[in-house]
């Protein structure tokens, strides 16, 4: 195609960068900032194995992984009972805080009246805002004490005599332990997981819900049977959230959790999670190996969250995808 | 042809455009809407500011627009009508290459502004944009004061002193036919007019960097009918100085404010000629079944 | 029971028992809220603003250090992170929403906004504390920088999307290049938001204790020296909790209600901000 030249005089020449000198300074400065998100990414696992490594060299991976033991003295370490209980901890947060997350979720969406929403939503939300050494504090002094005098004993009584799961209730009624670590994370993460479950409810389009209601249904059935498989994967995804949070969670669960490098099957004993571990000993650690099994820890524990919350993220991006179908 | 029924359907009598035309080519009513090299009823126009040539445009791999080849002519006012998503402001768009914002949207052919082919790859994008202006369906005031509405295009390309400047808002504002209501809250925000008022905002903007072309976007469509009649009184005014280009849903407007019509389908241009004889005497089908709201 | 009826006891069981798990929430809630108040409030005085912090065995003492520390810890943390965060969102909201990179940057950015803070205090650990030789409150600040950052991002995309195309379209109408279109217009209109976004990623490290175990330690006596371990309320909290002391103990809940109250004012403000903006 020829360019004809112009004959006007106002007309001003072409420039051949097309994008301009501010376009591309702009444009390559947020570009640099966006792959530094990256980086530090990339960074952190770097640094991690980098610190965790004399550790893995010592003991052999595996056999890290699968080790109880855990002594500074003849510097033997494995992260099993760590692993053990952030495990522990987090499942019981996950058994107690998704059936309530639920019922708020179901609450404010189905049942509370208008003027009664938006209260009870601020309020969980701002539930979700306390800071963990808060939650920390309040199960320490007053929660655990009161636990162990009140519930404790029950559970060991009724839960404790029955057989096979018997024994997973039977500890001392001290009120510090994995248990009382998993109740504490569950209140912590329950704010969370119902403002998702919340979110992801109000996605379903008025016309269905109108519609399953218009036959007669009652409002549980709406839910059960129209909100939630229609919603599954994006509660999943909260769910993930949640569970990601409690496994990463410190300061609540170190105040309460006990610090004990053992493992029971009774959950009211103490225990320890990766995190409390960690926060615990770090400064106190001394020599290359000690050291080195900390960071080991930490590394672990950062691929176990990372691996939830991307699992998490990609179903609440499925999650948006189908709802933006139905739309 | 004078159809009893296509007047009444107008509904509205034609101010009389008095510019004699040749009518060049064969004045067939043409059924099909078989692309030619010129749409039905072409018109040969002495002086045009832009000329389209081939223009093919596509969002992604739909075919949005198909070759389209026309010329608006200098200093009048050309409007393009048609029914929803046949693509009059797609073509629009092209004039000030506004698309380019986007990904996948792409054209292909040549449109000459004062003979310059501005699809060029070097051709220079924002001084392109200063030179021919654009006014939205919806207003857009900034979020800033009336006054940094207006200075914000100048300030791009001029550098103007501080009385300069004020003479340069208060011009423009005066040819938007606004500066009376805000001349005494300058200060304040864009966002505390009303719609129309906005609007008018919006136009002075434009005209404020001097541009020689200005796109008018359905920029009534949003406006109430008094606001909408003052726009039509600023752009006759404004065609003395400034080459026109309008798109709009409203034939009544198009026949009310336009020198030339381009009627628009499907990605094609029908039909192009001056207004008067477009809605009187329309030489394609498809143009008189759409003015006499067959369809659309 | 014929089935309607088994429907209906079904349904007022379940909704009944959402109605608990509410009041559950809430009462969980309450009572962490009233003995934070009671405790705490009981301890408030001017002693806090004023002394430092007690010894062991001290009879008297305040958290002085400890909350001035916790200011210049935020405070860098936010100078440092809030910045880069726009930037980034910047880009993911503008120039780079076309591009492929904007995928990976946005997921790992989800990540890291979960990620356990712990990990990141023991990274910088690594990256700074080693480096230097010592607990510093430069290596605290970066620690709550790096959490910083993808709230601010998060945010800043969220907030610059939210400005319509048809602005953006205005001003490159008149021939504004990219960068003036971002910067003089979009950033103007979503600038409530984005600073709504920082003030969240204050809220969210004025709590924050495991990334500043290992950088800024803590640090008994008042300093503004950032190249040495610096006081701060979280640490100081979880060391005085921890520790034998009633005075200790008392400090801490004083500590964790100031904490407290700083988290949710801030929170109930951006709330109010971005329900004035919708």
């Amino acid at each position: 195609m020829n360019v004809e030249t112009s004959t006007l005089t106002a007309d001003l020449p072409a420039s051949t960068d097309r994008r301009s000198l501010g376009d591309r300074l702009f444009g390559g400065l947020t570009w640099l900032s966006a792959v530094a998100v990256l980086l530090v990414l990339g960074a952190i696992v770097i640094m991690l194995y980098v610190g965790a490594r004399p550790a893995f060299e010592k003991f052999g991976f595996w056999h890290f992984l699968t080790t109880a033991q855990w002594n500074p003295v003849t510097v033997q370490f494995g992260a099993l009972s760590p692993i053990v209980g952030t495990l522990a901890s987090s499942v019981i947060a996950i058994l107690i805080g998704l059936p309530v997350s639920f019922g708020i979720a179901l609450f404010i969406t189905e049942m509370a009246p208008p003027w009664f929403k938006r209260p009870v939503g601020t309020a969980i939300e701002l539930l979700a805002a306390i800071p963990s050494i808060i939650y920390g504090m309040w199960g320490l002094f007053v929660f655990a004490p009161f636990f162990a005098e009140h519930i404790q004993p029950l559970l060991t009584d009724t839960l404790g005599e029955l057989p096979l799961i018997g024994a997973l209730f039977q500890g001392p009624p001290l009120g510090i332990s994995v248990f009382t670590a998993g109740i504490i994370l569950a209140i912590m993460i329950i704010p969370f997981i119902a403002s998702v479950m919340r979110d992801v409810f109000e996605t379903v389009p008025a016309e269905l819900r109108e519609s399953a209601f218009g036959v007669g249904s009652t409002t549980w059935e709406v839910v059960w049977n129209v909100v939630l498989p229609l919603t599954r994967v994006g509660v999943m995804g909260g769910v993930m959230l949640g569970l990601g949070r409690a496994l990463g969670e410190t300061m609540a669960v170190t105040f309460v959790i006990g610090n004990a490098h053992e493992l029971h099957w009774a959950l009211f004993e103490p225990g320890n999670s990766i995190a409390s571990t960690i926060a615990n000993e770090f400064t106190e650690a001394d020599g290359e190996v000690y050291t080195a099994a900390l960071i080991a820890l930490g590394l672990l524990l950062f691929i176990i969250t990372f691996i939830v919350l991307a699992l998490a993220k990609l179903m609440l991006l499925r999650m948006s995808r189908q709802a933006g179908r139905q739309t | 042809m004078t159809d009893a029924s296509l007047v009444n359907a107008n509904n509205a009598p034609l101010a009389g455009s008095g510019i004699a035309v040749n009518v060049g080519g064969a004045f067939t009513k043409a059924d099909s809407e078989a692309a030619t090299d010129r749409p039905a009823g072409a018109v040969d126009i002495d002086k045009s500011k832009i000329e389209v040539k081939g223009l093919n445009f596509y969002y992604g791999k739909f075919h949005a627009l198909h070759d389209i080849s026309m010329r608006i002519p200098e200093r009048k006012v050309t409007a393009f009508i048609g029914p929803s998503g046949c693509g009059k402001s797609t073509l629009l768009r092209t004039f000030n290459r506004i698309y380019n914002l986007y990904h996948g949207q792409r054209a292909s052919g040549e449109i000459l502004l004062d003979g310059r082919n501005i699809l060029d790859r070097r051709e220079d994008i924002n001084r392109l944009r200063a030179r021919v202006g654009m006014v939205f369906q919806k207003p857009t005031p900034f979020p800033m004061s009336i006054y940094e509405n207006i200075a914000y295009g100048v300030r791009l390309y001029e550098r103007l002193g501080r009385v300069a400047m004020d003479e340069r808002v208060e011009w423009a504002l005066r040819k938007a036919a606004l500066w009376e209501e805000v001349k005494d809250i300058l200060r304040q925000s864009g966002g505390a007019l009303s719609g129309g008022q906005q609007q008018r905002l919006c136009i002075a903007r434009a005209i404020a960097v001097k541009p020689e072309v200005i796109l008018l976007d359905e920029p009534c469509s949003a406006l109430d009918p008094i606001s909408t009649l003052k726009i039509e009184q600023l752009i006759a005014e404004l065609k003395d100085s400034y080459t026109i280009a309008i798109v709009t849903h409203n034939m009544q407007q198009a026949a009310r404010v336009s020198d030339y019509t381009g009627f628009m389908y499907l990605g094609r241009l029908i039909e192009f000629n001056d207004t008067e004889t477009l809605f009187t005497n329309p030489g394609s089908r498809q143009t008189e079944d759409y003015i006499t709201g067959r369809f659309g | 029971m014929d089935i309607y009826t088994r429907r209906q006891v079904v349904n007022v069981f379940n909704l009944g028992a959402s109605v608990l798990a509410t009041v559950f929430g809430l009462f969980f809630l309450s009572w962490l809220l009233w003995v934070l108040l009671a405790q705490g409030l009981a301890h408030l005085n001017w002693d806090l603003f004023t002394l430092d912090m007690p010894g062991p065995g001290a009879e008297t003492g305040g958290l002085r250090n400890a909350i001035v520390g916790s200011l210049m810890l935020t405070a860098v943390g936010v100078l440092i992170g809030a910045p880069l965060g726009v930037l980034a969102g910047t880009y993911l909201a503008e120039f780079g929403r076309y591009a492929w990179i904007s995928h990976p940057v946005r997921f790992i950015n989800d990540v890291l906004l979960s990620a356990p803070s712990i990990v990141i205090g023991v990274f910088v650990y690594e990256v700074m504390v080693v480096p230097m030789g010592n607990f510093s409150g430069w290596s605290g600040g970066v620690a709550l920088a790096i959490i910083v950052i993808p709230v601010v991002v998060r945010t800043t995309e969220d907030m610059m999307r939210l400005v319509p195309d048809t602005l953006r379209e205005a001003a490159a109408a008149l021939g504004a290049p990219q960068w003036r279109v971002v910067s003089s217009v979009v950033f103007r209109a979503s600038l409530s938001g984005i600073m709504t976004g920082i003030l969240l990623a204050v809220a969210r490290i004025a709590g924050e204790t495991a990334p500043l175990l290992f950088t800024a330690l803590n640090n008994q006596f008042f300093t503004l020296d950032m190249d040495q371990p610096m006081g701060n309320l979280p640490v100081t909290i979880f060391n005085f909790a921890m520790g034998p002391y009633d005075n200790w103990h008392d400090l801490a809940w004083a500590g964790s209600l100031l904490i407290t109250l700083t988290v949710l004012t801030l929170n109930i403000l951006t709330r109010i901000f971005l329900r004035t903006k919708k």
